[in-house]
């Protein structure tokens, strides 16, 4: 049978920048987020996430306006997570052409909203993202955008996540963001085994090998990365890029 | 796309895409305006009427997508236009709703294809997740005009947790396979329903709506 996993390049905003992080601080800003989402539409990718950190971590709206003209750009399917809030703004964004919203902190602080959204876009459609960062040694959940350490494990976040309804898991690790050396196997294995809803990886993909050691080893539904994507070399120059058809085949990551 | 219509001279041709609360409209409004077709978001019946084309969207529960259908006061039209020959396109729960019912819910759909939909089974064994998620390749069973011209392997972006199982095997317009194979898209007549997001699936999709709009 045809098996295509989905390799989702990330897309982070703040303030309107397209920028990249590296353990969620130290943005680094890279140009024109429309404009990175249009060339990546041009490289038929087949699935992109939009992440605003300024939305959350400023209490303010998601920038309609701004992920209209990125969505009016993307023929493939889009996620976004960032200040969501109210189901109004849930209603928003499937409207603009996201199919798929990403929530965070609602998760443990407003959880009628993740259950409402749910019921009005169906679980397919909510996604549970889970910021998890070793503290002392184990793994612990963080909350807006990173700044606010909960006590619960990654595990302990996904299974209430499923049971609200949710229909992913975007699971990172906040100690490979942007270091480009490899996922974090161990936590992926962890929150895979442990709920029955698809596990999308993020943090640390630096290569093709990368890629295929979170869904082989660490048996994830997806493999998402940031830096691979919009960094090349080893000096990183700032380059939107992504693995062809080709390449992913002959990785082994394609089957048939 | 210019239709000649003799003492008229040159007109546009619209696509009306129905809003009755739920579905990708921006979406696949973006991507007709990128192949150069006009379309209105709409659940007024006058233009549904004065439309060359109806696409029928829809994401989430078949019942609450039947529901909605009814309230917006658009099942009478649209039946009424597809049984006078409009070419009409369901997507997603908008395929679904054209066939007869669903084990998700407990509403008639529309009835204008002879299908139900049916939640996927299959073994444990194949460790496969439900809704089935992801791109997948079709095959196409039936030469119509909605795929007139498409060569080669054509792939799709799938998100469902029900298929159709048409009564007739001669309204299967492509399958795939996922645990089992399935009917992934039906047609009969100038009725055609597609289970995967065409507006979501770059080329591939363009080209879909390409033939709808052109070949229809």
């Amino acid at each position: 049978m045809f098996n295509r996993p989905r390799i989702i390049p990330v897309l982070l905003i703040d303030d309107r920048d397209l920028i990249k992080t590296i353990n969620f601080k130290k943005p680094t800003y890279l140009g024109d987020p429309v404009n990175a989402l249009k060339i990546f539409n041009r490289k038929g990718i087949d699935e992109m996430a939009v992440l605003d950190i300024s939305a959350s971590k400023k209490g303010i709206e998601p920038d309609f306006e701004l992920l209209t003209d990125m969505a009016s750009e993307a023929f493939m399917p889009l996620s976004y997570g960032g200040g969501i809030k109210t189901l109004e703004q849930v209603r928003k964004l499937l409207a603009i052409g996201y199919e798929k919203v990403v929530l965070n902190t609602s998760l443990v602080e407003d959880e009628h909203l993740v259950r409402d959204a749910v019921a009005l876009a169906g679980s397919q459609s909510v996604v549970a993202s889970i910021d998890a960062k070793l503290v002392k040694g184990q793994y612990k959940c963080v909350i807006c955008d990173g700044t606010k350490v909960i006590d619960m494990t990654p595990v302990e976040l996904a299974k209430h996540a499923a049971e609200l309804g949710v229909g992913e898991i975007f699971l990172n690790s906040i100690d490979r963001d942007g270091m480009m050396t490899g996922y974090d196997t161990d936590l992926i294995n962890q929150v895979v085994n442990a709920v029955d809803i698809p596990v999308t990886a993020c943090g640390g993909a630096g290569s093709i090998s990368d890629l295929k050691d979170a869904l082989v080893n660490g048996h994830a539904h997806a493999a998402a990365g940031g830096s691979m994507f919009v960094y090349y070399g080893r000096l990183k120059a700032v380059l939107i890029t992504a693995p062809t058809e080709q390449e992913l085949t002959e990785a082994g990551i394609y089957t048939e | 796309m210019l239709v000649s219509v003799t003492g008229v001279g040159l007109r546009e041709t619209m696509v009306a895409i129905i809003n009755y609360g739920l579905g990708n409209l921006g979406s696949i409004a973006n991507m007709l305006k990128v192949i150069g077709e006009k379309s209105v978001i709409t659940a007024d019946p006058e233009k549904i009427k004065a439309a060359d084309r109806i696409i029928l969207p829809g994401v989430g529960a078949f019942d609450a997508g039947m529901s909605k259908l009814n309230e917006s006061g658009v099942v009478d039209v649209i039946k009424e236009q597809a049984n006078a020959g409009k070419p009409i396109l369901g997507i997603c729960l908008g395929m679904q709703l054209l066939g007869n019912a669903s084990e998700e819910g407990e509403l008639p759909g529309l009835g204008l294809i002879d299908f139900s939909c049916k939640r996927f089974d299959i073994p444990a064994e194949m460790n496969l997740k439900v809704p089935h998620m992801g791109w997948d390749i079709v095959e196409f069973k039936k030469d119509v005009p909605l795929i007139d011209g498409i060569e080669g392997r054509q792939r799709y972006y799938f998100v469902h947790t029900y298929h159709a199982v048409c009564n007739n095997s001669e309204d299967v317009m492509m399958t795939c396979d996922y645990g089992y194979e399935f009917a992934c898209a039906v047609n009969k007549g100038n009725v055609y329903g597609v289970q995967f997001h065409p507006e979501k699936s770059h080329d591939f999709g363009m080209r879909l709506f390409e033939n709808f709009c052109k070949k229809c």
